[in-house]
């Protein structure tokens, strides 16, 4: 790893690599995973606890005729056998969805994508519990499927969900915005337009950790604990509430260690209901976890866009417009994780960086016989598919206008000075500086020695590609009048106390699964109160013991709880000012703030530290009239607005002309996140996203074939990139903080996988130049390579 | 290889399982349970088709202890390498490297360390898997698998040995004891492979050994493909070297003959034209570097 520009040291600090507050910290959370100490979901082991098991159809469409679990109940460990009727009895056989549709739990009409719950076995371990599996006598009729999203809306395809009423095709929405008829007149005016068809595949979190419950309910009080793969432990325990009638306060979910979640833990599955309902039933706890295959067969994917896109320009290179028309593949139930109001999560972002006179989209939503989902992924609710339009989109322009890629955006970009910058969709960016940034990346690259050296290698028939990609993420759902789940705004509270000694408790609504909350929060509060991070200690995921809020996904833990735990400091700083006050026998405003103490203005030798303050207000300091006797405080933060984090990147690709086959050389990441609280962190979070992002640009897809045979169901072919795939990151940054955010951090945690995959493609393309190759889908696999040098590049299956 | 289609479980189906304490033992252990008992190895192939229960055995007889069949040895002119012999070790041999850098090569490419450190060329052989990459290599040096079973000891040309996709002369109360290699002077070989990532199967490799005579002739060559259904080497590619100097047509047209020769199949790991594509480009490849390697081999 090579970074360019180290972070200054921090002077408040007095040891230089341990800061208190921002700057260049090991994660606090570390010891314990690399100890093999972290805790995750099948670490959990409960007194008689029993084990669930799931029996998932083996087609993509079919009428449920009957099914046969005597068999299955005979065998000495199971101690029951769930299907759908018993559930229908319940009234849980079907559940809402986070996007206004219903789920089945198990089939109880029809089977309507491979790999759908069939039924649920609770045996004494997990061996039997699967092997019980095989004794269950299902019989299926066959229907027709609907695979591919493109032939879902012809006249006579059969109708997948004849549970809604009324419900004759496969549409599930029509979503626009922008204007069309001023889009079009730009269009029509513009000295050249380039279209083409980009289709990001359909593709999988893939976490190591795959999803899993607990379920621990007891029948004497009426209480669920829950622990659960979960990124939103307090949405999830709101929809329990309301879908099992189980009273809220009742319940507790629990979420442990997480071993990864990028979006695939956000949802609830089958699963989590079904350990619920194998606990109520037999009095036991019961644990589920999936297998690789069942957490790729059926829980979330992501992507699958089919976009025709549309940029409009004058000849001399100023984007005027984009336009794009999107066919989305939802799979059998329409469960994608985003904000209610839209459909198309964030995928209005598609106008990129760029100053455009009209912008216009549309998204048609569709029913497949495949697995439900979307929008997971670490994509910022869809902003992935739209950076990813848009950055090929302006590539087949620059080739087209024989511009350079790298000038063609410069010479389009945002100014600074038009921050905040209300694009043509309805977004306000609330602040960027775009030119040094992509400056600093194409100096980090060489960008010039890079475009001289390939024109080399091209006389010699070698193909070297680097590929361009500037990105603009929108972050931090979001401002409640704007964003809600299912109802529940998007706002995070934060708690804090400072204990008596001067140590710390900050009580977080978001969780982590792996990006490093324990650490970043703490020195949040660090930078805030002036106490070391070492004694904050940071509680998160389990509903019980922190206040409400929506949780981690779309990059938001930063954005929206970072601010709440900002606030929540500051308003224990102002609270400490009082009692410091009192304790100095001065007036508050009398009192000045340095990091970790308040002092007397102009006699600084007088002054108290927030653990002599904390001591001060739990002993017996006489406190002023309205000042309670403790040094806590709580917030719930919510945003006046989302932030923009942008960045530059550069790929380096060569391909071997024989073979097809793509080595990834250089890559070359500029992220600018506003504020940077722990440079280790985010550089961490962006390596992670680059690593996602050459896995989608040249090996991951989640495929089918024609009868809706999953044929990614397991690591053997659903292939994720190893350290073999990837080269040495050489990372960068420039600083544009929030104007908004309390202390002007923007939010990383999808940059990178945002603004990847364009980059990298880009380059491929660029590399196969002189085989007349304009545009390649993903996955870039050497035989899809292979086949776009002989001129016949096709969509993925 | 590729996953199955579909769902499938990820916990095998019950087993027993006893452990050997030396060949003869397990040969013992082999008959006393029957046609449902199966050798372990490395267990790298066979506990994945268990666990997906493509396999399903009654009984698992476990030879990882018997070091007697852990061995790289030089004898003559013969390179003698035991049936449990992990990859690693070959892939570490000096002898290896020397003598048969195809061995080398392939070994660079199959898998990850992970699954070298425990899976050996016994099982990769007796698995027989079309993927499988030192099935192509021991055709190619036209190695000799010694048997073993109730009966004794039997010699089978790799010629013999498969006998089709996860197919072989190893019948079910015999086992693997031990593969032979020839030393040739003036000998080389290559072995090329293209995958979607690291450690995966092939999408198509190819294998090739040269023997030149001492004014520089080739001898005696073979030519061998993985992953594309291609049953032993390739005779009529390798007519076109034969008595002739190393040249680059006659890469080129022997080449062309194999990837003629072969039979791929369309996959999720590219269409039959690439495949055949790829035979030929890869066969001109480790051609021309077995050759060179060949003429820059000790004389013997
Ligand atoms: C992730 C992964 C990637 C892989 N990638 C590749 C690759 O790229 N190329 C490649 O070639 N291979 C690959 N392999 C397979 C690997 O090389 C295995 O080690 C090999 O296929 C089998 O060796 P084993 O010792 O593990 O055999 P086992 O799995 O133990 O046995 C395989 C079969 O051989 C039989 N057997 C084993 N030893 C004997 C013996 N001495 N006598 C008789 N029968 C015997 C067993 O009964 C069984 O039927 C991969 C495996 C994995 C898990």
């Amino acid at each position: 790893m090579t970074t360019v520009q180290e972070h200054a040291p921090n002077p408040a600090a007095g040891d230089p690599g341990r800061p208190i507050g921002f700057g260049r910290l090991q994660r606090k959370e570390d010891p314990r995973f690399v100890r093999g100490k972290g805790n995750y979901l099948d670490d959990i082991v409960l007194p008689g606890m029993l084990h669930g098991a799931i029996l998932r159809a083996p087609v993509a469409h079919a009428r449920l005729v009957s099914i046969d679990t005597t068999e299955a109940l005979a065998h000495p460990k199971v101690l029951a056998v769930i299907t759908g009727k018993d559930l229908q009895a319940l009234n849980l056989a079907w559940a809402p969805t986070l996007s206004a549709d219903v789920q089945a739990v198990l089939v109880t009409d029809k089977v309507r994508f491979q790999g759908q719950e069939v039924a649920f076995v609770v045996a004494e371990d997990r061996y039997a519990a699967r092997d019980a599996l095989e004794l269950i006598d299902v019989e299926y009729d066959m229907l027709p499927p609907v695979i591919d999203a493109r032939r879902a809306l012809d006249p006579g395809a059969p109708v997948i969900r004849d549970d809604i009423e009324g419900r004759t095709d496969n549409r599930i929405f029509d979503w626009e915005i922008g204007d069309a008829a001023e889009t079009e007149a730009v269009f029509a005016a513009a000295d050249v337009v380039v279209a083409q068809e980009v289709v990001y595949p359909r593709v999988h979190p893939a976490p190591m950790e795959t999803c899993g419950a607990v379920a621990d309910f007891d029948p004497v009080d009426g209480r669920l604990t829950l622990y659960e793969t979960t990124q939103a432990p307090h949405a999830h325990r709101t929809l329990y509430a309301i879908v099992a009638g189980i009273p809220e306060h009742k319940i507790r979910i629990a979420s442990p260690d997480i071993g990864g979640g990028f979006g695939n833990k956000v949802g609830i599955y089958p699963g989590y209901v079904l350990a619920v309902v194998g606990s109520i039933v037999t009095g036991k706890p019961v644990k589920w976890v999936e297998d690789r295959s069942e957490n790729l067969m059926s829980t979330s994917f992501a992507r699958d866009y089919i976009m025709q896109g549309e940029i409009a320009a004058t000849k001399d290179g100023k984007i005027l417009a984009v336009r794009t028309s999107v066919l989305a593949d939802h799979g059998a139930f329409n469960a994608t994780a985003q904000p209610t109001k839209t459909p198309a999560g964030f995928f209005s972002i598609f106008t990129g960086s760029y100053d455009l006179k009209a912008a216009y989209c549309k998204v048609t939503g569709v029913y497949t016989n495949k697995a439900p989902g979307g929008v997971a992924y670490a994509c910022s609710f869809r902003v992935t598919e739209a950076v990813y339009l848009v950055e090929r989109m302006v590539d087949i322009l620059a080739r087209k206008l024989e511009m350079d890629p790298a000038e063609l955006r410069l010479k389009n970009f945002i100014k600074p000075e038009q921050f905040p910058y209300a694009n043509k969709t309805g977004w306000v960016y609330d602040s960027g500086n775009y030119e040094p940034a992509m400056r600093l990346s194409m100096k980090m690259a060489g960008y010039e020695d890079l475009r001289r050296e390939q024109l080399e290698k091209r006389e010699r028939g070698e193909l070297m590609g680097i590929g361009v990609s500037f990105f603009t993420e929108t972050v931090g759902a979001g401002p409640r009048k704007h964003f809600d789940i299912v109802g529940l705004g998007m706002a995070d509270g934060a708690e804090l106390r400072v204990h008596p000694t001067g140590k710390a408790v900050v009580r977080i609504s978001v969780q982590s699964q792996g990006q490093g909350h324990e650490t970043t929060f703490a020195q949040i509060v660090a930078e805030e109160l002036g106490i070391p991070p070492e004694s904050i200690d940071v509680v998160h995921g389990d509903t019980d013991q922190t206040p409400f809020g929506l949780g981690t996904y779309g990059s938001r833990s930063t954005p929206v709880s970072g601010g709440a735990v900002a606030l929540v400091a500051r308003k224990v700083r102002d609270k400490a000012r009082f009692i410091a006050a009192a304790m100095l026998e001065t007036r508050p405003e009398d009192l000045e703030w340095e990091k970790g103490r308040w002092f007397v203005k102009g006699d600084p030798s007088a002054g108290k530290t927030i653990a002599e303050i904390a001591f001060g207000a739990h002993g017996t300091v006489a406190l002023p009239e309205g000042i309670d006797g403790n040094l806590d405080a709580e917030v719930t933060y919510d945003p006046p607005n989302l932030t923009f984090p942008f960045g530059a990147y550069i790929c380096v690709v060569d391909v071997d002309a024989g073979t097809g086959h793509v080595k990834v050389r250089r890559f070359i990441a500029v992220d600018d996140c506003g504020t940077r609280i722990n440079p280790m962190i985010i550089e961490g979070q962006v390596h992670g996203g680059l690593t996602d992002g050459v896995g989608m640009a040249l090996m991951e897809i989640i495929a089918f074939d024609e009868e809706g045979n999953c044929l990614s169901g397991s690591f053997m072919d659903y292939l994720i990139p190893t350290a073999m795939e990837v080269p040495d990151w050489e990372t960068g940054f420039t600083v544009t903080p929030s104007p908004h955010h309390p202390i002007g951090a923007k939010g990383i945690g999808e940059s990178a996988t945002v603004g990847s995959p364009p980059a990298i493609v880009n380059a491929i393309v660029d590399a196969l130049m002189p085989y007349g190759v304009t545009h390649m889908d993903m996955p870039c696999t050497p035989a899809r390579v292979w086949e776009a040098m002989q001129g016949r590049a096709r969509p993925p299956v | 290889m590729s996953g199955p289609k579909g769902w499938t479980m990820q916990i095998p189906a019950p087993f027993d399982y006893e452990r050997a304490s030396d060949v003869a033992n397990a040969l013992t252990l082999l008959e006393r349970h029957g046609p449902e008992s199966r050798i372990i190895a490395g267990g790298h192939s066979l506990l994945p088709m268990m666990k997906l229960r493509l396999a399903r055995p009654e009984w698992l007889i476990d030879i990882n202890d018997l070091a007697e069949l852990e061995f790289i040895r030089r004898e003559g002119d013969q390179l003698r390498v035991g049936a449990l012999t992990r990859h690693t070790a070959l892939l570490e041999s000096a002898d290896v490297a020397e003598l048969f850098p195809i061995i080398r090569d392939a070994e660079q490419v199959i898998a990850d360390p992970v699954v070298r450190n425990r899976g050996t060329i016994g099982g990769s052989l007796c698995q027989a898997d079309p993927a499988e990459d030192l099935s192509t290599v021991c055709d190619v040096l036209r190695a000799q698998a010694v048997i073993r079973g109730p009966d004794g000891e039997r010699i089978v040309a790799m010629s013999d040995f498969h006998r089709g996709p996860y197919e072989t002369a190893v019948a079910q109360n015999e086992l693997l004891y031990e593969v032979r290699f020839t030393i040739r002077p003036r000998s080389g070989s290559a072995y090329e492979k293209v995958e979607r990532r690291v450690g995966d199967w092939a999408v198509v490799a190819a294998g090739a050994a040269v023997g030149l005579s001492a004014d520089g002739t080739v001898e005696e060559t073979a030519i061998g493909l993985t992953a594309v259904g291609l049953d032993g080497t390739v005779p009529e590619a390798e007519a076109v070297l034969r008595g002739q100097q190393p040249r680059e047509d006659l890469f080129v047209e022997a080449a062309r003959i194999a990837a003629a020769a072969c039979h791929p199949v369309d996959d999720q790991r590219g269409p039959v034209d690439y495949k055949r594509h790829l035979a030929d480009e890869l066969t001109r490849r480790v051609l021309r570097r077995a050759c060179a390697r060949a003429a820059g081999a000790k004389e013997g």
